[in-house]
């Protein structure tokens, strides 16, 4: 009998957190329309595979920057759900003390850098993070989530340029959910693939099925490793597909309805769940033990941040400066 | 104690701080060539030989290149970062505005931006796009701290306290007062040289200083127009009217306790600044004034700005476009018209 390729273990891994984030989602979803919840929200559900399966290959001291739809990849990098929920209801006991949101959801103690919401606006960020780590001879590696959208901006150009230029430790990873906001990716862009952007800059460009966990673990698993040998930066692009709204409210009336139908079928859960049951690696018993967990845990963190106490009016004031105000 | 100009004593300033301290480097476009300038201003020259692993030269590319800096410095490094001239930083405005003045803010404090950013300002003969005092455009956006040094001595005393102190911070240079020498040397060049102190000295944020004490009207200037406003102060003595000149140093944080003390004695103030008046740096402390200490006033305050036009390129236009001395000593003498004699 063949070895497998991966223990059980990490291969439900995977799918747990693959499941916590998108029951977080959905829980946070309803928390939002049932108007508890405060703010806006950008959501994951159908991207999971594509966080997970990146930072899977990454330890924890290494960086992440993530976007305005940040859930997913906080998550993934190994955030607490009971500092992201508090964080969501504004309570000082979130990750950013009431004052990130959803849109800046992160902990740089956790690799996190608090999400940055500015299409295209954490490309360099991240670049940046990769240059110290080079300077200092440290191996680390800085990877960037960004949206297909975030490729037409400037700073996408001379992001790269300047990552490709000094062989940084940084991994450019392009979600392609098929949409910025409402415009399709294919009316904006010349390119079959995102991936062949990489060309400009003489670095290694791969177009990635985003909606296979295994798959991008993979890609991943060769870019993080030729980062850290101080072979440069890796553009990935991770196709996948959002199956919720862009932002709330947003019956996403533009997405197609086959196009739609073919997603769900195609969405990463489901899949990941088949092929853990045809491998063997899982009874379907364990899969339904692992969402009550999951579950069970965001209710805890529910219960948790609504408790938890919101901020003075005047906590405002903090936080801006190390030395004075 | 040496004597030296704005520019050498920034050169020798980042040498040494880069000497003490490992996580110092510097990033900007120019800056450390072999056989180029050092910078557009020639503030740099030649500190790649003694760093050669901390002179990065970027591509033109301000947005990355700050970007790149904001990264580096979250990650516990503390770059220097620069650009020709400070028009350019609009390129680069998501990344200073958006991230660095806000990344520790939005992290709940838990994150640092050890960061110094440095701008050349003034309008020197180079038309409306290499010309803009970009200190106006920064005043209101709170998470940077923003520094004008005068003169040589505060310029490295405020570096100093730059580098080291672990919030962003943007010094902002005037072109006319650098001193740069050869190729990069600028017509109207105006000595902001000082005498240096062998010491380790540094400039605290939020101090401002009085460059002449006077009785009858308080002027508030920076860079290059406290220079001028010395020069009013001068010709107006001749006169018997006594002029306080206060140079700020620091904009953000403010020292409005220095302007308070001034006005208790004189009354009237007049601010001056190179900027199109509109919004600008003499409108939030005239602002401020009205609101806080408009009890001390015997006199309408009174600005001595730009016109709100792009800087023109033609030597009479742009003189007529910049404050003079003329028009400060205009704007005194006008505000002298107001309550007659001293005060007390």
């Amino acid at each position: 009998m063949a070895e497998k390729k991966y223990s059980n273990e990490f291969l439900l891994g995977l799918y747990r957190k693959m499941v916590l984030i998108r029951h977080f989602e959905e829980r946070v979803k309803f928390l939002f329309l049932e108007g508890i919840m405060p703010g806006t929200i950008h959501q994951c559900q159908g991207q999971e595979a594509t966080a997970v399966g990146l930072c899977a290959a990454l330890n924890d001291d290494d960086v992440i920057t993530s976007t305005h739809r940040p859930h997913g990849h906080c998550i993934a990098k190994g955030l607490p759900v009971n500092d992201m929920m508090a964080e969501l209801f504004g309570k000082t006991t979130g990750c950013c003390k009431g004052k990130g949101g959803s849109m800046h959801m992160g902990d740089i103690s956790r690799g996190i850098v608090p999400a940055i919401a500015i299409v295209g606006g954490g490309i360099p960020v991240a670049t940046g993070c990769a240059l110290a780590f080079k300077m200092r001879k440290e191996r680390r590696v800085a990877v960037c989530f960004m949206g297909d959208g975030a490729t037409n901006e400037g700073v996408f150009h001379e992001s790269l340029t300047m990552g490709a230029i000094w062989k940084l430790p940084v991994i450019y990873a392009i979600e392609n959910n098929l949409y910025g906001a409402s415009t399709p990716v294919k009316m904006v862009n010349m390119v079959k693939h995102l991936s062949e952007k990489a060309n400009t800059y003489a670095m290694p460009g791969l177009t990635i099925d985003g909606n296979d966990p295994l798959a991008v673990y993979e890609a991943a698993k060769t870019a993080v490793g030729s980062a850290r040998e101080g072979e440069g930066p890796s553009l990935l692009e991770l196709v996948t597909y959002r199956i919720t709204g862009h932002s709330r409210r947003d019956p996403a009336l533009y997405q197609p309805a086959e196009e739609k139908k073919a997603a769900k079928a195609n969405e990463p859960i489901g899949r990941f769940a088949k092929y853990l049951l045809a491998e063997k690696a899982a009874e379907q018993s364990e899969l339904d033990r692992i969402a009550g967990e999951v579950d069970a845990e965001i209710e805890e963190a529910v219960k948790l941040a609504m408790a938890a106490p919101l901020p003075k009016p005047e906590d405002a004031l903090e936080d801006l400066f190390v030395e004075g105000v | 104690m040496k004597r030296m100009s704005i520019v050498e004593a920034l050169r020798e300033g980042i040498r040494a701080e880069m000497r003490r301290d490992e996580r110092v480097f510097c990033i900007g476009e120019d800056i450390a060539i072999p056989g180029g300038w050092g910078g557009a201003f020639t503030v740099t020259l030649g500190l790649e030989k003694d760093f050669p692993d901390r002179m990065l030269n970027t591509p033109i590319a301000e947005a990355a290149s700050f970007g790149v800096a904001c990264g580096a410095a979250m990650m516990g490094m503390h770059p220097i970062a620069d650009v020709q001239y400070s028009d350019f930083l609009m390129c680069a405005f998501d990344q200073v505005a958006n991230n660095i003045a806000k990344l520790r803010y939005m992290s709940g404090g838990k994150l640092k931006m050890p960061l110094t950013m440095r701008a050349p300002v003034g309008v020197t003969g180079r038309g409306s796009q290499h010309a803009q005092n970009m200190e106006t455009f920064f005043m209101p956006l709170p998470g940077i701290k923003l520094v004008c040094p005068a003169t040589a001595y505060d310029a490295l005393g405020l570096l100093r306290s730059a580098v080291r102190c672990e919030d962003p911070v943007m010094i902002f240079e005037h072109k006319l007062l650098y001193g740069s020498k050869g190729a990069r040397q600028e017509s109207g060049t105006v000595d902001a040289s000082s005498e240096i102190p062998d010491e380790d000295y540094t400039v605290p944020f939020g101090k401002g200083i009085v460059r002449r004490e006077g009785r009858d009207v308080t002027v508030i200037a920076a860079l290059l127009m406290m220079h001028r406003s010395l020069q009013a102060a001068g010709a107006l003595a001749k006169e018997g009217i006594s002029v306080e000149v206060i140079d700020p140093r620091s904009l953000v944080p403010f020292d409005w306790n220095i302007v308070r003390t001034s006005l208790a004695k004189t009354g009237r103030v007049v601010i001056v600044e190179e900027s199109p008046k509109r919004g600008g740096i003499g409108a939030e402390m005239g602002a401020t004034i009205a609101e806080d200490m408009a009890g001390l006033l015997r006199a309408p305050i009174k600005r001595v700005a730009a016109p709100n036009t792009p800087a023109p390129f033609s030597p009479p236009m742009e003189k007529f476009y910049v404050p003079q001395v003329e028009r400060i000593i205009e704007g005194i003498r006008e505000t002298m018209k107001y309550g007659k004699g001293h005060h007390g």
